[in-house]
């Protein structure tokens, strides 16, 4: 379980997470969604000591983050923030193994190349796995570092906005692709989500943050309504039912 | 591709061996065991040069993530001289001159590592990009060249000539006195890369990659920049500052080899830069007569490499 006590943040005096108390589910996938500039992407670096904590604490199955040497938490908890420029001139293969390090120091193992290969089956990579990252488009090199995150093999998932620079098919695999990994080999995952329908349809939970305080959380069921959805994102939007499942009809 | 580069890198073994072999019996007459002697002085030299300076290059654009950059670039050569018009203008020419030089060296080297450790890590921390960088690298070097020259003007003539000799980059007129503690420094630096080539490979991700791979990224890049730092001091003590050696001899070996994987790039960079600079010094001595000196031909080639690298757009 993460568990976030008390946590606030400021930037230059500007508030951006004002006291947030959280308790994110050991397992399945949870949503973090919110109106730009809402705090998800700041809490989540918080959480994966990306930047120094100013106030309050965060433990990751009971690891103080902060306190726990970097190392170990790598091998608890594996992220991926929006679009990190990677100026080096690597093929997708190498970069999905750089997510062993935090297991063996850099010395591939043959037991590393496995993992590396499922990796790049999982995300279905393997077609273009020998080609340098420089020459993929955003979308497959997004999906490039999900499969390296991954391949880290860590307990805990948080990705940053993982859609990005994918269309509506990626999008899907990749949703799906994540909901199998959390329900097969029981690994928790984090997500920043910009798109409600995905959150609702593929989440287990939904954190919705505004102003930098959370504003509602609980299952797709509860969030899903339209009080509820003009309390995060400001305007009315019609929610229907289709096959039994919420759908909003956020874009009308 | 691990083939490609075993062979790319024992060809460059191979030619390098050829320049030293060039470097020592071209144009030999005369008492062939003093000239032996003194060329394997200044061959030992130049080989300990090219290779801090390529891999203080290859170090400090893995910590800074871009391919432009380079230690000379940013000023760090300059901040040697600053330290040497310091230690001048503290204990005065005379006394400069009558110390140890290696005593001098050593008292150089600490004050660049702190003070390098002080200005850099900062600038690091603050996320920059390479345009703000650049800016900052020249601005830096502008100050402690004028600051130089500042400690210059305050000291007395004879401490300046002392001084003077000390700031201008020459192959051909080595330190050689510092040539023993310059290797020794130097190959503690290069054990410690070497030892450290699968985290810098990570660095090479930038600072969050690396940090959610579970380095301790302050502490890492602080040792690193030290550890440039003082290597810097090693090329600059021996031949005095060169801007674009170290930009040249790392893309030439990186093209060459086509990866940024340390375990190879370093030893490639490192046989690029011998190469350059042994072969180079052969040719010009005794294949051209001394026509021009190796450090104008190497700033022209590598100022021409570094303008085509930032027009080509290498990105950061």
């Amino acid at each position: 379980m993460i568990v976030v006590n008390n946590v606030s943040l400021a930037h230059q005096g500007a508030p951006i997470l004002q006291d947030i108390n959280l308790e994110i589910p050991e397992t399945g996938v949870t949503a973090l969604i919110g109106p730009n500039g809402a705090g998800k992407s700041s809490l989540l670096s918080l959480i994966a000591r990306l930047q120094p904590l100013q106030q309050g604490t965060i433990t990751v199955d009971g690891l103080t983050v902060g306190a726990t040497p970097s190392r170990i938490l790598a091998r608890t908890l594996a992220i991926l923030r929006q679009d990190p420029a990677i100026a080096s001139r690597l093929r997708v293969r190498e970069l999905v193994a750089f997510g062993r390090f935090p297991h063996n120091g850099g010395r591939i193992t043959d037991e590393d190349r496995a993992l590396t290969q499922a990796a790049l089956e999982r995300f279905d990579l393997t077609s273009f796995a020998d080609r340098f990252i420089d020459t993929l488009s955003g979308g497959q090199r997004q999906l490039v570092l999900v499969a390296m995150t991954f391949c880290q093999g860590t307990r805990w998932l948080l990705l940053d906005e993982p859609l990005n620079n994918l269309d509506m098919f990626y999008a899907r695999e990749l949703m799906r692709a994540l909901r199998e990994i959390a329900d097969s080999e029981r690994r928790a995952i984090v997500i920043v989500l910009h798109d409600i329908n995905q959150a609702v349809t593929y989440a287990d939970y939904i954190v919705a943050l505004k102003h930098g305080a959370v504003v509602a959380n609980g299952p797709p069921a509860l969030i899903a309504n339209t009080t509820s959805l003009q309390r995060i994102f400001g305007y009315e939007m019609p929610v229907e039912s289709y096959h039994g499942k919420p759908i909003v009809l956020n874009h009308l | 591709m691990r083939n490609r580069s075993t062979i790319v890198l024992a060809s460059l073994g191979v030619v390098a061996l050829a320049c030293i072999a060039a470097y020592m019996t071209v144009g030999l007459r005369g008492n062939v065991w003093f000239a032996l002697e003194l060329r394997a002085v200044r061959l030992a030299a130049l080989i300990v040069v090219a290779v801090s300076i390529a891999v203080s290059t290859v170090v400090f654009q893995t910590v800074t993530t871009n391919r432009i950059l380079t230690p000379s670039i940013m000023g760090l050569d300059a901040l040697y001289v600053f330290s040497q018009s310091l230690l001048v203008f503290a204990i005065g020419g005379l006394g400069f001159a009558v110390l140890d030089p290696r005593l001098k060296f050593a008292g150089e080297a600490t004050v660049m590592v702190i003070l390098a450790a002080l200005l850099f890590l900062p600038l690091l921390k603050a996320r920059m990009d390479l345009i703000l960088m650049l800016l900052t690298g020249v601005t830096v070097g502008v100050l402690f060249r004028s600051l130089s020259s500042l400690l210059a003007r305050l000291i007395d003539p004879n401490d300046f000539v002392v001084l003077q000799g000390a700031s201008y980059a020459n192959f051909s007129k080595i330190h050689g006195e510092l040539l023993i503690a310059a290797c020794a420094l130097t190959l503690v630096g290069i054990a410690i890369v070497w030892r450290m080539r699968h985290v810098l490979d990570v660095l090479a991700l930038g600072r969050d990659v690396s940090t959610g791979l579970g380095l301790e990224w302050p502490r890492v890049v602080a040792g690193m920049i030290m550890l440039v730092a003082a290597l810097v001091a090693v090329s600059t003590a021996l031949v005095g500052p060169v801007a674009f050696f170290g930009l040249l001899v790392v893309a030439l070996g990186e093209r060459l080899i086509d990866t940024r994987r340390h375990a190879i790039l370093l030893p490639a960079a490192a046989l690029v830069a011998v190469i350059v600079l042994v072969g180079g010094q052969t040719i010009l001595q005794h294949v051209l007569g001394g026509a021009s000196t190796l450090g104008v031909v190497i700033e022209f080639v590598g100022g021409l490499v570094f303008l085509v690298m930032l027009l080509h757009g290498v990105r950061r």
